[in-house]
């Protein structure tokens, strides 16, 4: 191979890289609080609510597993607009992200609440807790604790699938690569050190989010 | 003329679907021996080589698929070979499933109990005797349900390759959009046909997972 | 000669010393009964004979082989000395002949007919002749623990290592293994048991070794020790175990 490496012409696009990175972080941190909000309704809903609202909720965790995120995020960026819904590039990437992450933990949560022993149950009930009590300081504490990892791996997941949101030009970390490479014409390099930001980005987010997780955690014993 | 169009858009995206199908069959399968070698160095108890295999799934488990797509397309032109996009996908996607595979495989060995690999070593057997006669064929059964399970993230990711120009069911639907100005349809019988494709796989590796629980 | 000789072996997992100074003599044919507490050591003193643990200091050879001076392939070792596990650890993916095949098979080569007759003849040694096409989970606990030691036979061992093979049984089942380790005993095997069955070792045994934290604390011939044990914590032990 004869062809010689710059990575010197990606030099003067640090502020771009730097700015879709900070992009990217928001993008990822924003979707994450409202798409476990959204888990944790769907899998209260699973598990408590009436038959209806276990089907419907079903229906949408299958339609998203089984969806390429791509496609949802045209639908919800090119699609709804013809119905009436008009949404600017991020808050599209924002909802689409924020759906996406939504359908996945409502799975992972509502295996959590299943896991949680009848008998703390009864004993909150017993208690004479209501029924919303029982369920915010019996079984969901316990649920997220226990599928904290799982949850956490998918919240990487869907960081790495933020890429795309810049082919509806939303400006993230993707969306400044493809511009500078469009500039400098050093397309290997720029989408290799990129690359290496996404995956130092996926290494410090799991290190944080085990931080989190011991904060939030740390209850006596064990 | 409104259902004349309808049935356009819908023929072409099933045309398309073709690509789709194809793609995701060739990148599973040429994924699925990559990783079979890649379990092999991984589980070697050979320091370098073990350590390399973790590098490769790091890197190709932490990176966005697309950047991994960017990067062959434009990566293998460097050496002067010319590439399509068909070519750049089916690279990508391989490396990318086996990375992926890799990883589900090593945990269905680990899984074995140590007890198995003990029996194997008291009886003289070589490593690759009691990986291949002993733990292999265990591991092999628990993880059919995951494996399957992963066809489903293979066939969503071959969606990523339209964005280097492969024509195939999302890239179909982008040109119908554009020719026809009907988002909210177009876009909508991408999804379906996507589901169609996808839920059946994913229905099949829920119940194996279930009758293997069930066996246990 | 000892066929095994273990000469002041040392073994710490970490900070703690589970092996501290173990020196046994076993004699070609002898039927050796390792007893004492839960954690004295006794598992880890038999994993140290075929290499499945590494030894810190001392030494210990087999038929004339150093375990540790073999630690790179302990391949030729192993086919000397064979190994029944608590927990079986049949291959559940095999019939019961095909767990007895499989080493010959491999291992040795053998040709799939001469294994086939292999396996025939050892499943009939331990009494299951027509449980060869059975697999591990179509057998009871005994059953399974009898393919177990037909599956070692079967490498023509030197010696057999057993570590508390009949503790995973139930009451019943204990006694159908104990007999076909006693028939071994008769042929002339050499034979190395962790157990907790007294009276088997009392009356099959030919040398008595009780550990206790990490050490020999008294060894000698079955019936003598049990009849008059010097030491307090064998009289207490023997004690304990009889109720
Ligand atoms: N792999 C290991 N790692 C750490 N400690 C161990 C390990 N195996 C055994 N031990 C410890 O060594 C001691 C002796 O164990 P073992 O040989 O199994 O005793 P026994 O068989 O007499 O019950 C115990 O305290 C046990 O906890
Ligand atoms: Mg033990």
């Amino acid at each position: 191979m004869t062809y010689k490496l710059h990575f010197a012409d990606l030099l003067p696009y640090w502020d771009l890289l730097l700015k879709g990175l900070v992009f990217t972080i928001l993008l990822t941190i924003v979707s994450t609080v409202a798409g476990t909000a959204l888990g944790t309704l769907g899998a209260s809903a699973r598990t408590f609510g009436p038959r209806w609202l276990d089907r419907l909720t079903g229906a949408y965790v299958e339609v998203i597993r089984n969806t390429p995120f791509i496609v949802q995020l045209f639908f919800i960026f090119f699609g709804l607009p013809a119905a009436g819904i008009k949404l600017n590039e991020t808050t599209a990437a924002v909802l689409a992200m924020t759906v996406n992450l939504g359908a996945y933990s409502t799975e992972i949560i509502r295996a959590g609440i299943q896991a949680v022993p009848k008998g703390h149950i009864e004993a909150g009930a017993s208690l004479a807790m209501s029924r919303l009590q029982v369920l915010r300081h019996v079984v969901l504490k316990q649920a997220f604790e226990k599928i904290y990892p799982a949850l956490s791996s998918q919240i990487v997941i869907v960081m790495l699938g933020s890429a795309v949101v810049s082919q509806i030009s939303a400006e993230d970390l993707t969306y400044a690569a493809n511009f500078i490479q469009s500039r400098n014409f050093r397309a290997f390099e720029v989408y290799l050190v990129v690359a290496g930001l996404y995956l130092l980005l996926a290494i410090v987010t799991r290190a944080a989010l085990r931080g989190i997780g011991r904060l939030v955690f740390r209850g006596p014993g064990r | 003329m409104s259902d004349f169009s309808f049935w356009v858009i819908l023929s072409n995206l099933l045309l398309a679907t073709r690509w789709t199908i194809a793609l995701s069959l060739v990148a599973f399968a040429s994924g699925g021996l990559v990783g079979l070698a890649l379990l092999f160095a991984r589980v070697s108890r050979i320091g370098w080589l073990e350590w390399t295999t973790k590098a490769y799934v790091e890197f190709f488990q932490g990176t966005p698929l697309l950047m991994q797509l960017f990067l062959f397309f434009f990566g293998v032109a460097l050496f002067g070979i010319e590439v399509s996009p068909w070519l750049a996908a089916w690279l990508a996607l391989t490396f990318w499933t086996s990375a992926f595979l890799t990883e589900i495989w090593r945990g269905c060995v680990e899984a074995i109990p140590k007890g198995q690999w003990e029996a194997a070593d008291t009886l003289a057997m070589s490593y690759m005797q009691q990986m291949w006669h002993v733990i292999l064929p265990q591991a092999f059964r628990i993880a059919i349900p995951p494996t399957v399970g992963f066809s489903v993230q293979v066939v969503k990711g071959t969606a990523l390759a339209s964005i280097i120009g492969f024509v195939d069911l999302t890239k179909a639907g982008t040109m119908l959009n554009n020719a026809t100005f009907r988002p909210f349809l177009v876009y909508s019988l991408v999804a379906l046909i996507y589901f169609a494709l996808c839920f059946p796989l994913s229905w099949f590796a829920h119940r194996l997972e279930r009758t293997f629980n069930v066996a246990r | 000669m000892s066929l095994v000789s273990i000469q002041n072996v040392r073994k710490s997992f970490g900070e703690v010393e589970v092996l501290k100074g173990v020196s046994v003599e076993i004699a070609r044919g002898a039927v050796v009964a390792i007893i004492g507490k839960s954690g004295s050591g006794k598992s880890t003193l038999l994993r140290c004979i075929n290499g499945l643990e590494t030894y810190d200091a001392g030494g210990i050879s087999v038929d004339g082989i150093d375990v540790a001076a073999a630690r790179a392939d302990l391949r030729d070792l192993r086919r000397n000395v064979g190994m029944v596990f608590q927990q079986f650890n049949l291959f559940p993916h095999l019939t019961a002949a095909e767990n007895v095949m499989l080493a010959p098979r491999v291992v040795n080569r053998e040709s799939e007919i001469r294994a086939k007759e292999l396996a025939r003849e050892m499943l009939a040694k331990v009494g299951l002749a027509d449980k060869a096409g059975n697999y591990p989970s179509q057998l009871s606990g005994g059953q399974q623990q009898r393919v177990a030691i037909a599956r070692a036979l079967a490498m023509r061992p030197n010696v057999l290592l057993c570590d508390e093979i009949t503790s995973a049984l139930d009451p019943e089942l204990v006694n159908e293994v104990l007999r076909v380790i006693e028939a071994l005993a008769k042929d002339g095997m050499t034979l190395i048991l962790v157990t907790h069955e007294m009276r088997f070792a009392r009356d099959v045994g030919t040398k008595l070794v009780f550990m206790h934290q990490g050490k020999v604390h008294e060894e000698g011939p079955p019936k003598q020790l049990f009849a008059g044990p010097t030491t307090p914590e064998l009289v207490q032990f023997i004690g304990a175990s009889l109720h």
